[in-house]
């Protein structure tokens, strides 16, 4: 018997955790944003500057990864065991690089931090370079794989009652000597830095820092569409991991991931006309004077990285692959929860909307003003 | 049998989480009951407009965000924790525990982070009655995020609300209601929020208490001690309430944790509740030592604040481990308790009867099926036990909990006298002239964290060896890791969080020596 109401709630959240994935990728600006600091700020006041115009949105950036946490575990439990268990290392570097952000922008200016100013600068450094390229190559393991296995049925077995392991004792390390892996890793990286160039055009309000922004503009844009090709292209072209519906077996499909794409015109054109605004924003901040091209970019790269996270689930594709043991790859029906507890949460993801309106009136009311010098002086709450 | 599991492991992977929540619960109860205390500053401000107002609720809020960043910071581990460390459990329990963690993020986080912002940035750009709402939605925010995490908390202690799904081998949630209303959960809620509350509390007076010692900040800090006392009066009466409260759910749901916070090794009727004491060291459970070097008891106390009735029997340690003695179930059946061996060797048929139950489905025998579906349904109260090898490791660390528990307590009465003392003084205007009080007041703060983490000792090393009880035991929990993995972050954990640890405590006593800007 088939339920499709289960069914339906199970592909609900898929997008709801990938529409979180995607948000999250947006807000990296922040972490691209804080490799920028010393080449673009020339000053201590120009640095001030773009510390500030980061740290009123920093919270967000962490929020959302949070919630991403939350909203996975909750929907795909299984997920947030075999991986965070199991790829123990690659997660553990990422939770360190958030450790870090967190306490550096209230503590960086305070006296008597111990650590001193530049320790905080670092550590905002590494959280940008380190956390976003991680997060970029552990996404890519939803295409590529990874080596564990799952038997629920260890939870009998007294001596070992483990039901998710890692088969190789990198646990997680492996994932980023991985090139395709690694060609995704690096163009979130080179994104996230696109994305602070034209968030800093927009909000703050200075001619030699925008001047160098628009500039910076070329030695990021240019790689990151590089290698996001060249990852896309690998992804069109490579076998992937797909679920026949009827026996609920794995296995390898040439071309899956193009097909898939086919299959869903709407995600075809979601990503298409994601990457044309991402194109048409990078265009605008580096070819035009316009301080818009951030919005563009921004919403452009939601939807792209929505799409892509949409292919990776749906059309009986295996969203968490294992090359160790195909048959313990994680799809959206089998690592799932309950028909129940998926139900509870769509109710909660009502207030989801309710949210998004308080954040954007919140912030409607205190951004009318753009952080410019004078703003930096006057402030009392300054970073 | 677990012979085969790293017990390193499972002790690292505890030893982890175990800092990862203390440290946690270092910063979080300030962040609770701070956020109450400076709304109230601010409405004060909003209704008076006296500018003397904003500058103390801006001092305040200073300190706050020094506090809350931090927070934040560790945070953020304890969630993928469960993941990383706990992920046997993860799926296990994942289909209840996921959502609270997940409402969290969704309705709480994003609240406290969207109005902490206005309420840092927002001075001269909204409206007074705008600042003053997003000032008052932070504290609800904090609160709500404890709310969640704390409904999760107490449904591990109380398995409320779900039932065991053979085909998936895991806990599934059936009713929302009876997970977020447990009496646990709600006792456990109003508890843990209250003593963050009256934590804060004493640290706003502590820090005041230091200005009048300097001489400085006199209005401010006078002010500030009126506040903050009450709010500490009412919260420490509340919390005592609710203390008691949760020591009734424990005796209820938990009788071995009871046992263990007691002492109480030998089952009585009539039971006393030990006031002060001092255990034998070395005490097992089989041994004929006495379990208290000296005590003072207040008779039958204990069956009153556990049982309600002075006459009732409080089963002890040796009770529990060998069972026999009559109790009232969760229904108010009458029943005679299994001995540890029994629950272990029904945990074990219930696990057999999975396992048949699973084999049987694979044949596609619905029959068979049925059959051992019925053994596991009838066993799986006691599944958790299965895991085990030794009566005597249902026995938590007795002394820890114990102590802890006598911390907290004595603790918390003497807050309830002092915060009743500084009101006094302090309305009498009497406060500047003892500077002894002023001392005390300062040196009151660290007692209240000491009390404030002490409650969580008592919570979960009590509840040791199960992380869902009677259903799954820690060992069974762990992520199949190596150890020394576990030691390398362990280590890392300790480092950076000591680290910021200076960093804060260095940042916010140079910000209260600066003072109201
Ligand atoms: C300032 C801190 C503070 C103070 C003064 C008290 N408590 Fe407390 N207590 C806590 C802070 C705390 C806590 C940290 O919030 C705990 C840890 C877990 C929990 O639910 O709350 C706790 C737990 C806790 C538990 C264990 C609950 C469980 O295992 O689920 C009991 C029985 C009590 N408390 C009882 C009391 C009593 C009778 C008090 C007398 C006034 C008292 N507490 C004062
Ligand atoms: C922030 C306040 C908290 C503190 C200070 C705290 C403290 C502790 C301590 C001391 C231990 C180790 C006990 C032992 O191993 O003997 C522990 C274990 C544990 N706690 Fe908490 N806890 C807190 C909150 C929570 C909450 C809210 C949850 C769940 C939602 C939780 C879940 C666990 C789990 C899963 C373990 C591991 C099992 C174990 O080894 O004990 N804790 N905690
Ligand atoms: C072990 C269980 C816990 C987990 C997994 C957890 C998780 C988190 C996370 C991820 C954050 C950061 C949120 C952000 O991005 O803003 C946070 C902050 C917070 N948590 Fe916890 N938490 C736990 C225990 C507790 C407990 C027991 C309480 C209160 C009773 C609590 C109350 C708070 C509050 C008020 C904050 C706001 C920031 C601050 O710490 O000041 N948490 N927690």
């Amino acid at each position: 018997m088939i339920d499709t109401t289960y069914i339906f709630l199970q592909h609900y959240w898929w997008f709801i955790v990938s529409l979180l994935g995607a948000l999250l990728v947006f807000l990296l600006f922040v972490q691209g944003g804080q490799t920028l600091i010393y080449t673009l700020g020339k000053t201590n006041d120009e640095r001030t500057m773009l510390i500030n115009s980061l740290g009123r949105k920093w919270e967000y950036t962490f929020t959302t990864l949070v919630t991403f946490g939350g909203a996975f575990f909750a929907s795909f439990p299984l997920f947030y065991s075999t991986s965070f268990g199991g790829a123990y290392w690659v997660w553990m570097a990422i939770l360190f690089c958030f450790i870090i952000q967190a306490i550096s922008y209230e503590y960086r200016s305070k006296p008597n931090n111990v650590l001193g100013k530049r320790t905080f600068e670092t550590f905002l450094f590494i959280n940008g370079l380190v956390g976003t390229i991680l997060l970029g190559t552990a996404v890519a393991t939803f295409f590529t794989g990874s080596m564990f296995s799952v038997d629920k049925m260890n939870l009998t077995n007294l001596s070992n009652p483990i039901i998710s392991s890692w088969e190789t004792p990198w646990h997680g390390l492996e994932a980023a000597l991985n090139l395709h892996n690694l060609s995704l890793g690096l163009a979130v990286f080179f994104l996230a830095r696109v994305l602070a160039l034209q968030y800093f055009i927009n909000m703050v309000d200075d001619i030699s820092i925008s001047t160098r922004a628009r500039k910076q503009m070329w030695f990021n844009a240019i790689p990151f569409v590089v290698l996001f090709l060249v990852f896309a292209i690998w992804l069109m072209l490579r076998d992937g991991f797909a679920v026949n519906p009827d026996t609920s077996m794995v296995y390898m499909e040439p071309y899956k991931y193009f097909k898939n794409l086919i299959e869903m015109p709407a995600l075809l054109v979601m990503l298409l006309l994601g990457v044309v605004l991402v194109l048409f924003g990078i265009y605008k901040s580096m070819l035009t004077g316009s301080i818009k091209g951030v919005w563009y970019t921004g919403i452009g790269t939601v939807a792209t990285v929505l799409a892509l996270l949409l292919v990776a689930g749906y059309n009986n594709t295996a969203y968490y692959p294992s090359t160790f043991d195909l048959q313990s790859s994680l799809t959206i029906f089998n690592s799932s929860s309950s028909k129940f507890t998926l139900t509870v949460m769509s109710y909660v993801s009502i207030m989801v909307p309710f949210v998004v309106a308080y954040i954007w009136y919140a912030w409607k009311s205190i951004n009318n003003k753009k952080i410019d010098a004078e703003e930096m002086q006057n402030e009392s709450h300054k970073y | 049998m677990i012979e085969n599991l790293d017990l390193s492991l499972v002790n690292w992977s505890r030893a982890q989480f175990a800092l990862t929540a203390m440290y946690h619960w270092i910063f979080v109860p300030l962040t609770l009951g701070l956020a109450y205390i400076m709304a109230f500053m601010e409405t004060m401000y909003y209704k008076t407009g006296d500018e003397h107002w904003k500058r103390t609720t801006k001092f305040w809020q200073t300190l706050f965000g020094v506090n809350f960043a931090i927070g934040v910071a560790t945070g953020l581990i304890l969630e993928f924790e469960f993941g990383t460390n706990w992920s046997n459990y993860s799926w296990f329990v994942g289909d209840i525990f996921g959502a609270p963690l997940a409402i969290e993020g969704i309705m709480a986080f994003f609240m406290e982070s969207t109005f902490i912002a206005v309420m840092f940035f927002g001075w001269n750009k909204v409206s007074k009655k705008f600042h003053l709402i997003s000032t008052w939605l932070v504290a609800l925010g904090a609160n709500l995020s404890a709310l969640w995490i704390l409904v999760a908390n107490a449904w591990m202690q109380y398995p409320a609300g779900m039932h065991f799904n053979p085909d998936t081998a895991r806990n599934e949630m059936v009713n929302f209601w009876e997970v977020l209303f447990s009496p646990v959960a709600i006792n456990k809620f109003l508890h843990t929020i209250t003593s963050g509350y009256v934590l804060a509390a004493i640290f706003v007076i502590g820090v005041s208490a230091w200005f009048l010692i300097k001489k400085r900040e006199i209005k401010m800090a006078k002010h500030s001690i009126i506040i903050a006392a009450t709010f500490g009066l009412l919260s420490s009466l509340f919390l005592a309430f609710t203390g008691d409260g949760s020591a009734y759910q424990v005796a209820q749901k938990q009788p071995m944790k009871l046992a263990a916070m007691e002492g109480l090794y030998k089952g009585q009727e009539g039971a006393g509740l030990v006031a002060i004491g001092a255990l034998t060291p070395g005490k097992e459970y089989d041994d004929n030592k006495e379990p208290f070097i000296f005590k003072i008891e207040i008779p039958k106390m204990l069956s009153l604040l556990g049982y309600r009735s002075t006459d009732a029997f409080v089963p002890g340690i040796n009770d529990i481990v060998e069972g026999g003695y009559a109790y009232t179930d969760a229904n108010g059946e009458p029943q005679i308790a299994l001995s540890a061996e029994q629950k272990m060797a029904r945990g074990k048929i219930a696990i057999q009867a999975l396992a048949d139950y699973t084999a049987a489905s694979d044949e596609g025998n619905s029959e068979m099926m049925e059959y051992h579906k019925a053994i596991l349904q009838e066993n799986f109260a006691y599944f958790g036990y299965g895991y085990l090898n030794n009566p005597k490791s249902i026995i938590p660390n007795v002394p820890l909990t114990f102590y802890s528990f006598r911390v907290m307590v004595a603790l918390g009465f003497l807050f309830i006298g002092f915060f009743a003392l500084i009101l006094f003084m302090a309305l009498k205007n009497r406060i500047r002239q003892y500077n002894w009080l002023l001392w005390i007041s300062v040196l009151m703060v660290p007692l209240a964290y000491i009390a404030s983490q002490a409650g969580w000792i008592v919570a979960e090393v009590g509840r040791q060896p199960w992380v869902i009880q009677d259903i799954l035991p820690t060992v069974a929990a762990v992520s199949r890791i190596d150890a020394g993995a576990v030691q390398v972050t362990f280590i890392l954990f300790a480092v950076i969080f000591t680290a910021l640890l200076i960093a804060e405590v260095s940042i916010m006593i140079k910000q209260i020596k600066i003072g109201p800007k």
